[in-house]
Parts: structure tokens; sequence; C-alpha cells
């Protein structure tokens, strides 16, 4: 596969490493949510067979977290975006 | 021996001779030959014996489809076994042996089983050798076993090395016959990146195998005029021998350069074979199409070939199969066969065109309507029996009958995305489906047009619109000449007369018989199809029978073709090598090694070594007189503790934080606190995973008001920085925090034991009394001027430091620290000293740290403030990981000091049976304690905190010990923390 | 009909007329009492056991594709009891002696072979984690050995031992492991229920699911609605697509892994050899091939084939075993979906729905576990309790704390 990073152009998806859903930008407060909340957050996926926002870590690169819209059927990929950028959108601050 | 069926013309170099063996046998042959083309020439026809009921078998194909003619080739390490003789190019020299045949391959014991052939019918081995139940085991699998495989590998290591190699281009083009390379030059005139890749060693594809014109000259050389232009633009990349095997996602390729395998051994510096990654912007396929088989009985002789294969063998290579011919064929291709044969002065004995009417070939015996019902001759074809229309049959001799049933376009790589082919009615063939490979178009016969015209044609038109795509305006020359004949195929897959066997698939003996078996026993989707007949499943992957296979299921259930289904051709095109997927990753080279800074002082002092994932570290550096391990691992554990001891630790992750929020950042990672930590001071600090199990361990120093600088452990240097790269970008984007890895930049040594301040004090400018540096103090110092680190910290439980200089400096410091260390007798320690002396002072590390194991487990539980946010603290509060009975962290030590304890032994009660409610736990780490005198370990017992003194036993199965022991504080050797205060 | 030596002889002296299908093609009636979703291993065994263990009645089995075409159709065959967790040890070793009686308890052969495992230790700290493996195995009923480095020599010469990056030290053996024909036990559990009764509805993909009152009502289905008293569903890799349809999110994810078989060799390797070291598992079939494997892609997916990086890691890790193999060829490489959960082990549970039950996360483990998957599943389903070896594998666990995590990953799927 290759990743068009939104800073580096093309690169092969062999220099990324994979983590899983975005979702997991969204960690609720441990200050206010509870166990249910996180074990939510933590351990339960939509899992789609379809366009799928996951995260990569170019590690082998720039070091960048991505989020990287990309079907799971086809594997075609259709958006990536810096992590920083979309968790800032989503609302995340410090 | 003579090349007795070499006839004129061909694209051989017959100045040149060369000589080589099959089965022991001396054989010429010439430059241009294939090892089956050579054999054939010299009237060799039986190459080999198929894999369940070994008939005899010679080649039915001139290429890579090849599922009979298979052979072990070179001999010794260089052995390969399966190799397909008609793709195999020979060479001056060149062994080859017959495999999956015993005594002989004339003389074949195991073709005992083409006797017992009703008994072996698709599938019989899962209605028998069920009784009784312990034979199965004993006595039929090792038989079966024994008689399984094809060809053998040596147990030698391969000589030969592999390369890998990667390549780009704006459009690749798979396959150099006349629709590939009429892409490849529109792409290459319009000034296009082009890489035009073919399997066979000379491009040109069918042109170099038939008698046809293109633009008025031969079609081979037309072929030729065309890959020289190609070779003489520098945007194109012409790579021969070279097949395109699989396609993946995103435009890229994995594509086998056969480097050296037409010679007997590689180049000096060359690989045997490379594996290139070819990335693509727009591919074009133009493999071709396959010719397939009409079944029919004792359709498996050898001379019995594919009619476009004797045809190939003939214009190409100069070779008749046989000294009378016939052609048996469902549509005007087959002709063709006939036609150049005649043409070239061989003894065209019948054509039986299972067709009735249209024109009759003129001067050759057309026998129209007509079948051929079976044929005769036990190691080669002698004759055929054909079913006239008038209802008779005949009995025809020849040597050879070329049998053409249509032509399948080679969609083989269009479905490696897993699309299916899809049916063309007037071609009766599949032609490639929708949903392949993104940017990739198929031409010529790949793509369903099977006429030279159409090859040209749809090359062209599909390079001027994959180019568009890319900006590239290619002009549509005037095309040459060609001809453009409809195929005129009408189907017949297999002839019905008969009782005996037709095969379908000729390698796994798949006959029409088994097909009908499966369909009486309802395996009739056609996946049940190929994995109860095994259908498809040899070497050739099915490249000759699948469509045959399906086509006889279509008709046995009443349904048509595409309605009875097409399996999926998976990657790779053809077998690779393993070697070739492997590349220089073997051996020593499998992975980097990664060195210490000390390495090579260590290597000087005889140091032993020890694999620490890509590490190597010191495990111990023994001394002249020494003779086991332990000896010198317990002068060096004793040392440190009388004296002083020095040990590599840079391979502990090195991470500098810094910026406003470094503190407050260290928060959320860390389950303690660091914003409070004083400047020039560390802290141990404990990380969880979010799902609240411990993660990593290390101390973390602050260097400044907005600096810091963590360690981790050797295993997580990487996942740890990935993780706070995760938290810093993902969670929490604003915090001002920058961070970077310093592994490599820092060699860092810890100094350890009484003396090791005034070792150190030799050579550090500053004063580090314990006033000026006290315990767990941290700062930027200096060494004879140059910039280092000083951290007072302790993993053996000493007055200890770890110093820290430049990578460049670490050889200079080890060597420093040595030379004024000898006033103390200093000792370098390694990793075996240090576990014993972690473990001496209960501290986790690799097998506490297992990731199973919570902050409560270890006895750290206080340590997960609840008072602030922090990665892992929530969930680590749920009640399963809370539970008063779980596993806590303990020390063991033998009852009898001389007792034995092995790591990996569980806890039992003394007195228990051997059951699972007994298991207590199991002991995580174990060493010998000089001090102790005797075995210590750690372990995770069941309650353990609540189970210190109690006597328990180590219980290993394994090496059959049972030991009592006594449950202690994990904390072994000075438990209050007084040394390292000093 | 009962298969036999003497039938298959009988047979080929009467040209093979005989053979009766070995299963029906029946239309689906409009109510069971049990549907089973999922027509691969795990829900053959389940509706197998169903029938003949529970003796229950009124079965059907839904498959959207053809029977055995999921991953039992599509993996490297390997059987083997060496878990490390009290979780999984009992499971696994309940599904390796059903393994043992499995051709006889259904008249097929399978082709249960046990010719042994070997997990390979290149470390100490290696040494020591298989060393409490082989006792948790011991202590749960199962056979383990230590094997030193001579004694991994002595068995397997060519591997190597003078040149390695991972020196081998030494292995962990389970004689008791081995390797199954894994489409013969589909057909064999299909058979067999078949036989009893069942019927297995093959091109009947689940489309929604008819839920009233908080209790399953049946199944909508590309072939009408099936009404059904009790549903499970075990169908691999499509775990959240078809549980979505009762509203559910699971802890699962689906991944790529791909398996390779080399062409057909001469005998080579006689057992089942795993290469930690370097992401690489290893058997010989009994046709010749060299069947192996290593590391899942790493990405969710859905499209059953994987990347080059894989297929090159893996021959490396190959290579670096055994350099007697670089002249054997790659024949054939597939992709199978596998349900990767978030600690790496299943789930076999009731759900929030009355009547509808789940059976998945299996991860890249299912195959060996089909005999005791389908017996567990077929336990709670008929009794609604489960069984004794299966009562840790329960959705709850990771609410209350009680991961079974062989690897020590967390909850990262593609790490397990």
């Amino acid at each position: 596969m290759i990743i068009n990073h939104p800073i580096l152009g093309p690169r092969d998806a062999q220099e990324f490493v994979y983590l899983g859903d975005a979702n997991l930008i969204n960690r609720p407060d441990g200050m206010t949510a509870g166990i249910e909340a996180f074990h939510d957050y933590l351990y339960n996926r939509d899992n789609p067979a379809g366009e799928h926002r996951e995260l990569w870590y170019h590690e082998q690169g720039d070091r960048s977290w991505l989020v990287v819209t990309r079907n799971t059927v086809t594997h075609e990929i259709l958006k990536v975006e810096l992590a920083r950028d979309v968790a800032k959108a989503q609302g995340r601050s410090k | 021996m003579s090349q007795s069926n070499r006839i004129s013309g061909g694209q051989i170099d017959r100045s040149k001779t060369f000589r080589f063996t099959f089965d022991g046998m001396p054989y010429t042959g010439h430059p241009g030959d294939t090892l089956a083309s050579a054999l054939l020439a010299n009237g060799v026809r039986l190459m080999g014996r198929s894999f369940k009921y070994h008939r005899p078998r010679g080649p039915i194909s001139a290429g890579s489809e090849e599922p009979n003619a298979l052979v072990q080739l070179r001999s010794g390490a260089r052995q390969e076994p399966n190799t397909r003789a008609t793709v195999a190019e020979l060479f001056d020299g060149l062994q080859a042996s017959s495999q999956n045949a015993w005594p002989s391959l004339k003389l074949d014991a195991m073709a005992i089983n083409d006797k017992l052939n009703s008994f072996f019918t698709a599938g019989f081995y899962y209605k028998t050798f069920m009784w009784p139940a312990a034979f199965w085991e004993k006595l039929y699998e090792p038989i079966i076993r024994r008689a399984a495989g094809l060809g053998a590998l040596t147990r030698e290591e391969d000589p030969d090395e592999y390369d890998k190699g990667f390549a780009h281009c704006d459009l690749l083009v798979i396959g150099a016959g006349p629709a590939g390379l009429m892409a490849a030059l529109t792409a290459g005139r319009a000034g296009a990146r082009v890489i035009l890749a073919d399997e066979d060693f000379r491009m040109g594809g069918r042109l170099n195998a038939e008698s046809l014109e293109v633009g008025g000259r031969a079609g081979a050389e037309w072929a030729s005029a065309v890959v020289a232009e190609l070779m003489s633009m520098p945007n194109v990349r012409m790579m021969a021998r070279t097949t395109v095997v699989g396609a993946f996602d995103h435009g890229i390729y994995s594509v086998v350069e056969r480097v050296s395998d037409h010679l007997a051994v590689p180049e000096a510096g060359k690989p045997r074979q490379t594996l290139w990654r070819i990335y693509s912007k727009r591919a074009i396929l133009a493999g071709g199409a396959t010719e397939r088989p009409i079944a029919f009985e004792n359709n498996d002789r050898p001379g019995i070939m594919l009619a476009g294969a004797l045809r190939s063998y003939a214009n190409r290579w100069g070779v008749a199969v046989g000294d009378r011919v016939a052609v048996f064929t469902n549509n005007d291709d087959g002709l063709r066969t006939a036609r150049d044969l005649q043409s070239k002065g061989v003894d065209v004995a019948a054509v039986i065109d299972s067709r009735d009417g249209g024109d009759l070939l003129p001067g050759i015996r057309h026998l129209q309507g007509a079948q051929v019902i079976d044929s005769a001759g036990r190691l080669g074809l002698k004759s055929v029996t054909v079913r006239l229309a008038n209802g008779k049959t005949e009995t025809i001799a020849c040597t050879a009958l070329g049998v053409s049933g249509g032509w399948n376009p080679n969609v083989n790589i269009t479905s490696h995305h897993r699309s299916r082919p899809e049916w063309r009615e007037d071609i009766s063939a599949f032609v490639p489906g929708a949903g392949g490979p993104a940017n990739l178009t198929s031409v010529g016969a790949a793509g369903g047009a099977l006429s030279t015209h159409g090859a040209l044609a749809t090359g062209q038109a599909q390079a001027i619109a994959a180019l568009a795509d890319l900006g590239f305006t290619a002009t549509a020359d005037t095309l040459p000449q060609a001809e453009d004949a409809p195929i005129a195929v009408s189907p017949l897959w297999y002839v019905h007369e008969g009782k005996g066997r037709a095969w379908i698939d000729q390698q796994n003996d798949v006959t029409v018989k088994d097909v009908k078996l499966a369909h009486q026993e309802n395996f009739t989707s056609v996946e049940h199809l190929k994995r109860y007949t095994t259908l498809g499943m040899a070497t050739d992957q099915g490249k000759t029978g699948n469509v045959l296979g399906i086509a006889v299921m279509a008709e046995l259930t009443g349904q048509s073709i595409p309605a009875t289904g097409t399996t999926i051709y998976r990657p790779p095109y053809t077998p690779v090598a393993m070697g070739t997927l492997a590349g220089r990753s073997r051996g020593k080279e499998f992975k980097p090694f990664r060195l210490t800074p000390s390495h090579k002082w260590a290597s000087e002092q005889g140091a032993i070594f020890v694999e620490v994932g890509n590490w190597l570290r010191t495990q111990w550096v023994p001394k002249p007189g020494e003779t086991t391990w332990r000896e010198s691992v317990d002068r060096e554990v004793l040392a440190t503790r009388k004296s002083v001891g020095i040990c590599d630790v840079t391979t502990l992750g090195k991470i500098d934080i810094q910026g406003t929020d470094a503190g407050a950042f260290l928060d959320r990672v860390y389950s303690n606190t660091f914003s409070t930590l004083a400047v020039g001071k560390c802290r141990y600090g404990l990380m969880l995973r979010e799902d609240g199990m411990v993660f990593d361990d290390g101390t973390t120093a602050r260097m400044g008001d907005n600096e810091y600088v963590m360690t981790t452990t050797t295993a997580n240097a990487v996942t740890v920085f990935r993780h706070l790269e995760y938290c810093r970008q993902c969670l929490w984007p604003d915090m001002d925090v920058q961070i970077i890895s310093t592994t490599e930049a820092w060699a860092q040594y810890s100094v350890a034991g009484p003396n090791a301040r005034k070792l150190l004090q030799k050579i550090v400018d500053q004063d580090i009394s314990d006033a000026a540096f006290p315990y767990m103090g941290a700062g930027n110092i200096t060494i004879g001027g140059m910039r280092a680190r000083l951290f007072r910290i302790s993993f053996s439980g000493e007055l200890a430091y770890e110093v820290a200089v430049p990578t460049r400096y670490g050889d200079a410091l080890i060597r420093k620290l040595a030379a004024a260390g000898a006033e103390f007798d200093a000792v370098v320690y390694g990793t075996e000293a240090l576990g014993v002396m972690r473990i001496e002072k209960g501290h986790v590390a690799g097998g506490e740290l297992n990731g199973q194991s919570t902050a409560l487990n270890m006895g750290l539980g206080k340590m997960v403030s609840k008072k602030k946010d922090s990665i892992g603290m929530v969930l680590s509060q749920r009640e399963g990981m809370n539970s008063a009975d779980g596993y806590r962290l303990v020390g063991v030590k033998p009852v009898d000091p001389n007792g034995s304890i092995s790591a990996g032994s569980h806890f039992m009660e003394i007195g228990a049976p051997v059951e699972l409610a007994s298991d207590g736990g199991w002991l995580t780490s174990k060493v010998y304690s000089p001090h102790l005198g005797c075995d210590i370990a750690l372990g995770y017992l069941k309650a353990g905190d609540q189970k210190i003194g109690r006597r328990m036993r180590a219980v290993n199965f394994l090496t059959k010990t049972d030991t009592e022991i006594e449950i202690v504080s994990p904390h072994f050797f000075d438990p209050e923390g007084e040394r390292l205060r000093g | 009909m009962r298969y036999s030596g003497f039938r298959v002889i009988a047979e080929a002296l009467t040209g093979h007329k005989g053979w009766k299908p070995v299963w029906r093609d029946p239309a689906p009636q409009p109510d069971y009492d049990y549907i089973v979703v999922g027509g691969g291993g795990h829900g053959l065994a389940t509706a197998y056991y169903l029938a003949k263990e529970f003796k229950q009645a009124r079965i059907a089995v839904l498959e959207k594709g053809y029977l055995g075409g999921g991953n039992v159709g599509r993996n490297t065959t390997i059987i083997r009891s060496n878990y490390l967790l009290d979780g999984n040890e009992p499971f696994y070793e309940f599904s390796l002696k059903l393994w043992e009686g499995l051709e006889q308890d259904f008249n097929y052969n399978a082709m249960v072979s046990q010719r042994g495992i070997i997990n390979l230790i290149h470390t100490d700290a290696q040494r020591d984690a298989f060393t409490r493996r082989g006792n948790g195995m011991i202590l749960n009923g199962a056979d383990a050995e230590l094997l030193n480095r001579d004694q991994v020599r002595a068995m397997y010469p060519f591997l190597n031992f003078d040149n390695a990056r991972f020196p081998i030290k030494g292995a962990l053996m389970q004689r008791r492991g081995g390797t199954v024909r894994h489409d013969a036990v589909a057909w064999g559990y299909a058979r067999g229920a078949d036989m009893r009764g069942v019927d297995l509805i093959q091109n009947c993909e689940v489309t929604g699911m008819r839920i009233e009152n908080g209790r399953i009502r049946g199944v909508e289905t590309t072939r009408g609605f099936i009404g059904a008293k009790k549903v499970g569903v075990a169908v691999a890799g499509s775990s959240s697509k078809v549980m979505a349809h009762a509203g559910m999110r699971l802890p699962i994810e689906s991944h790529v892994l791909q398996a390779f078989v080399s062409e057909g060799l001469k005998p080579f390797i006689d057992g089942v050899m795993t290469f930690g070291a370097g992401h690489f598992y290893v058997s010989q079939s009994d046709k010749g091939g060299l069947v192996f494997g290593g590391d899942i892609d790493g990405y969710n997916s859905y499209a059953q084939r994987g990347n080059l990086p894989v297929i090159e890691d893996v021959a490396e890790g190959g290579m670096a075993l055994m350099p007697a193999i670089g002249r054997a060829r790659l024949l054939r490489a597939w992709g199978g979906i596998m349900d990767m959960s978030m600690d790496g082990s299943p789930i076999i549970d009731k759900t929030h729905v009355e009547g509808l039950y789940f059976n998945g996360g299996w991860c890249y483990g299912g195959f060996k576990a089909t005999p005791a998957s389908g017996w567990c599943f077929a336990h709670l389903m008929a009794k609604d309790t489960p069984h004794p070896t299966a009562t840790a594998y329960r959705f709850d666990r990771f609410l209350k704390g009680l991961m079974i995590d062989e690897k020590g990953q967390g909850a990262q799927p593609n790490l397990h």
C-alpha cells in the first residue's frame, strides 16, 4: 500500500506502524469518565467493511501520526490527514 | 546423440552447441533452446511422472503453464526441484534429472497406482484409513507421506545470493508480445517512464512462435525491431527473464528477475534472482493467453500436447516433436498448427476437427465432425483412435498430437485482488472482470483480443488512455498490417465417448471421472470441486485445467459456465523461490546487529555477548582460569558489591522531553507524578497501558524547568517513544511538549559499588560528593571539559551512577573508566551479573514486565495516583485486576540452600495433587546469589503478599524437579536501601 | 451411508455408482429451533454437536457462500494445546482430545496427524517463559517437553544452527500437536450434521435480525425470513457485520492473515515448527507442500488478500531458519479474515438479546479450536450455561478486567 503523507507525499505503507480505529483519539477524561466509558472507548469497535478512519504512525519517517481514511474491502485510500489536525478539529487541546 | 527431431529454422544459434544431461544421458542443444525443446529435438518425449498415478508424461506446453515436464535441475546444493523444462533455458553443462519416479523414469514402481486407479478416486482417502484408529498415524499416513511430493530438496544451504530491487515507473507493461510491445512503444515514444517485463528470455511473445507477418515482415523480425527501438529509449527499461508475479495495492507489483538462471553459476557478485518491487502509476497486462486442451481418453501420453506448443517447437525452436503428427481442434487456431508443420515439411497425418462445415484445409487430410476418442503408446504416443463423422472409427498412427480446445486469456493477475473473471461467449473464455487492481487494464489476448491486429490495436489504445490519465499525449501511429481472423471456436470440453480416464489436471491426475464423482457427491460448487478433487492445486495452478474442469461441471449440473463460476487465481503467477523472497535477510544478516559503544572494547576483553532484541550486549567477561560462566558472573557480582563495577546500559531507551507542558505531559503518561520533581533530580516512573497493565518503567530526570530525560527498558524503547508521540499528537495536541529519541545519541554506563563515587570523581570535572550530588540527583556535567550527563540512580542496589557521553566518545569513556577503576579492582559486568543484582534487590524486569501484570501484581499499586488523569489509571481499577487473591510479586529461596529451583516452575502447596486447582503461580526469574549462597527467584504467587514466610513447592514437571521453598520478600539484599544512599 | 475401506473397494469394483451426496441441498423451512449463522468449521461443528451430543432437532446452518468456505478452508491446519493461560488451556486441551477421537466420531478421515509441534527457544528468557507454559500445560492434563539444542538438532539437522542471527537454544515440544486436513473437517462435520437432519443452507446470507421485546425471533436472509427460537452466530471475520444487525459493537477487529504453500516436495519436515524470533511457522502437508505463515498484515481488512511486505517477512523468517529451502518455490498465497479480539482470546457467550448467542474473536487460532468451539457453543445454546472449559470466554471480561492476554499486548488486536 502507499500512503500519501500530507507533508512528505506518497510513501510505502511499510514505513508506517498501524494502531487502529481513529476513534482512539477521543479518549475520555479520566477525572470525569468512569470504567464503563473507558471500556467502550478502548475495547469496542465499529470495525466496518468499507470506509474506516484509522491511525498510522510514520515510524520510519517523520514520526507523524496520521488519520487515514481507507476502504477495508478494497484498500483504497480516500484521505490522509495529520492526526494532530484531526484531534484539534475534534476539540482536543491539552 | 544427434538431434534427430531438429528441423530447419527457428530462433536458435546453431553455430554453438551446448552439452547437457538428463538422467545422466548426454545430449546436445543450442543457445536459444529450453531444456524441453532440446530434449524434444533429441527425440526425448518422456520427461516426468504424474503425481498420483505416476503416469508417463511429456511436456504439453512450451511455457510457464507446464504441468508435466517437471525436473530436478542442477545438482548438489544448487539442486532445484519441480523446474519446468519448458522454461528452463539451456546452458552448457546443464544437468537435469527426473523426479517422482523410482527406480527410473521409464520403469517406475509406483506406476502400480495407475493399475489401482479405480480405488484412488477423488477424495477416496476421506472415506477410509479410519480403522483401526491408531493405524492412520502409524501405518497409512507414513506411507502416504513417503510417496508425497514431486522433487526433492537437498538439505544443504542454498549457495546463491538473492537481491531485492525497487523501481518506479509511469507505466508497467506486463508481457512483451505484440500487445505489450505496441503499448510500450506508444508510451515510450510519448516520453513516459516505462518498464516492460516479460517472463521469456526472448521478447516477442507468440510472434516468436508463429509464421504470421506483421507490417509485411515476419512477426519475430518486427518484434526484434521494436525491441531494439525500445532498448534505445532512455525512458524505457526492458526486463526480459522477468515475471510479474503479484499485484498488490496501489500499483505495487512483485516482480521476479531471473538474473542468472540461464548460467551454470551466477557471475561473481551477481545474484541468482532479484525480487523487484515495482511502483507503477498505471499498468497494462499484455500477458497473452494459454491454450486449453480437450479431454479425451488417455489424452496424457508423451507426445500429446497443445497445438500451439507443437507449433512453437517447430517455428521457434526448429523441432518436430514427432515424425508424423496429427491435430485435434475445435477452432481455427488449431488449423494453423497443421499448416505450419506441413509447410516445414513435417508429415501431417490428419486434422481431426470437431466442427462441421467450413473450408477444408488444402493438401491436408482434414476430418470434420470428428473426435479423438483414445490414444495408444505406453511411454509415448503411437497412435490415436478417431471417431469419424460417419460413425466409423479409425486408428491413425502418429507420434505427436496437437490439441486445441481454444485459448484462455491469462487473467491471473487481474484476479489477485479477488476480482472474478467474466465469461465471453464469442470466444468461449473468461476475460478479466470488474474490480481488478486499480489502474490495471488488459490488452491483447489477455483482454480477449485474440488476433494479432487486436493485440496491436488494444495495446496502442490502452497505452494512450493510460498516459492521458497521467498527462502525457501519446500519438496513435498507423498500426502495422496484421491478421485479424476470428478464432471460430465451437466449444468441446471433453469427448464423451469411452469408459477410461480423460485428464483435466494432468499433474494432479484429476480426470473427468473425478469431476463426475464430485458432482455425484454434491461437491458441485467450484470451490468444493477444486478442494475435493485437487483440481488446479498443482504447481501449474490450473493454468491449463481449471476452465476445463469448470466446463465439465457446468455440463453435469446443466448450468452455464458463468453460472457455475470460476475460481480466483492467487499470487504468485508462477511459483517463486523462497530465497528470492527473502533476499539478503538470511543467516547472520537476517536482522541488523545493534552494537553498544563499548562493544569494541568488550570484544578486546574477550566478553561473551548475548542477543537482546537486535542488540548484542556483554553477557559476562570471563577472566583467565575461569571455566564456567557462573564463576565469572559470581566474581562480577561480588566485586561490584565489594568495590565497583561498570556496565554498559546504553541499550536502555532515552528520550529527551522538552516544553512548557513537559511536566504535565509526564504526569499523564506516568502513573506517578513528575511535574513536582525538582530540577536536578530523578524519579522512578511507572508507565501503564490504557488497559491498566504495566507497560514500562524507568527513571526520568528533570534537567531543567522545561526539560526532562526519560529512560525506558531496552525492550520497549521504540514502543514507548511511539506511545509518547501518540499521546502528544492525538490526545493532547495543544500541549507544548517536544520529544526526541536519544537512545543512539548517548553512550551510558552504570558505575556501581561502594567505590563508585571515588572512581567517577577521578574523571568528572565537578564535585560529586553526596552533598553536591545526592541520591537520585541528576545533572549536566563535564568530563575533561566535554559535556556529559550524570544520574545517581541504582539498579544494583549499590551506591551507583549512570554517566552518559555523546555516543562517539563511548569507547573512550569505557577505556577511561576501566583505567581509572584499576586501583579499585573495578570489574566490567554483563547482563548476567546485572540480572543477579536486580533480583537480589527485587526489581522487576523482563520476566515480570510481561505485559500481563498490574502495578498491584508487582507490589507497586500505590504508585498509581488517582489524583490526576493518567493513561491506564481508570481501567487499572477494574475489579478483576484488584482481587485480594490475585498474583503478587514474592521472593523465593530453597529451604535447603543447596536446593535447585528454576524459572518457569509453578508454585504448589506441599502435598497438593498435580492438577489445575493446585496451581499457585509461577517463578518469573531465577539466579544464583553469591551473597546468599543459594538460588533465589522472583515469582507471581496468588495472594503472595499474605504468604511471606510460608513453605511451598516449586515444581517443574519438564525437568522433573520438585523443590521445597520459602516464600520471602522480594528484597533479598539490603532491604532498607542503605547502600545506595551511601 | 457409512464410509470404510470395504466400501471404497466395493464401490471401486462397481464403478463408484453407489456414492451418495455428502449433504442435501434443502430449501429453508419457515422456522427452526436453532439457527447457526455461518457454515464454516465452527458453525458446522456447532450444528453437529447440537444434534449429536445435545440431542436437539430442527436445526439449520445458514451459509452466505459455500460450506467450509471461511477460515476452515484457508488456514495452516495446525492443532495444538500449548497455551499459557488458565482461561485458555483447558479449552484447547479439550479441543485436542476431541480431535483425537474425531474421525471415528464422525466417520470421516480428516487426517488428524499428531506428528508433534515445537516452539523454538532462542533466549534464556524465552526458555523461562516456555517452562512456565509447559508446566501449565501439564497441570491442565496436556503434554509438554522441553528439548535442548541437541535434541532439536537431532530432529531437524538442517535448521540453521551454525550461522544463525538468533541461535536455537532448544524448544518446547508438544508431541500431541500436529495437523489436520482442514477441508475434511468442514465436510466431515457437514456430513455428520446433515445425516442427523440438520438443514445446511448454502448461498443464504443473513441480512438482518428480527428482535422483539429483547428476544430473537429469527433472521432476515437473502432467501427470505427464517424464524428461530435460538440463533447462534459463528462467522469469524464477519462477526462485526452480522452482530451489527443486533445493534452490537464488538471488541473485535477484522484483519487479514496470509498463508502460503510451496510446491510439492519429497518429505522434508515431519512435524510443526514455530520460529518466534522470525515470525514464521511451518509444517509439510501429506501432499508434500510446505505450509507456512507468519504475522497478520496488521491493518483492518475484509479483503481476503494481503500485501507484499508480510510475504517477504515470512520468507525471510523461513530462510533464516532453514537455509536449505532457498530453491523451494512458493506456489500459492492466500488471505483469510481474522476476527482479532482485544486480548487475543475468543468469546463464546450470550448477548443482551435473549436467544442470540455469539461465538467469535478467534484471531488466527480458530482452526485448532473447531471441535471444542462447536461443542461449547452447542452446550451454551442448548443449556444456556457455559461449558466448564469455556467459562472465561465472556464479553464482560473486558469490563471486569479479566482479560486472557496470552501475548501481553493489551487492547491492540493487530499485536495478538
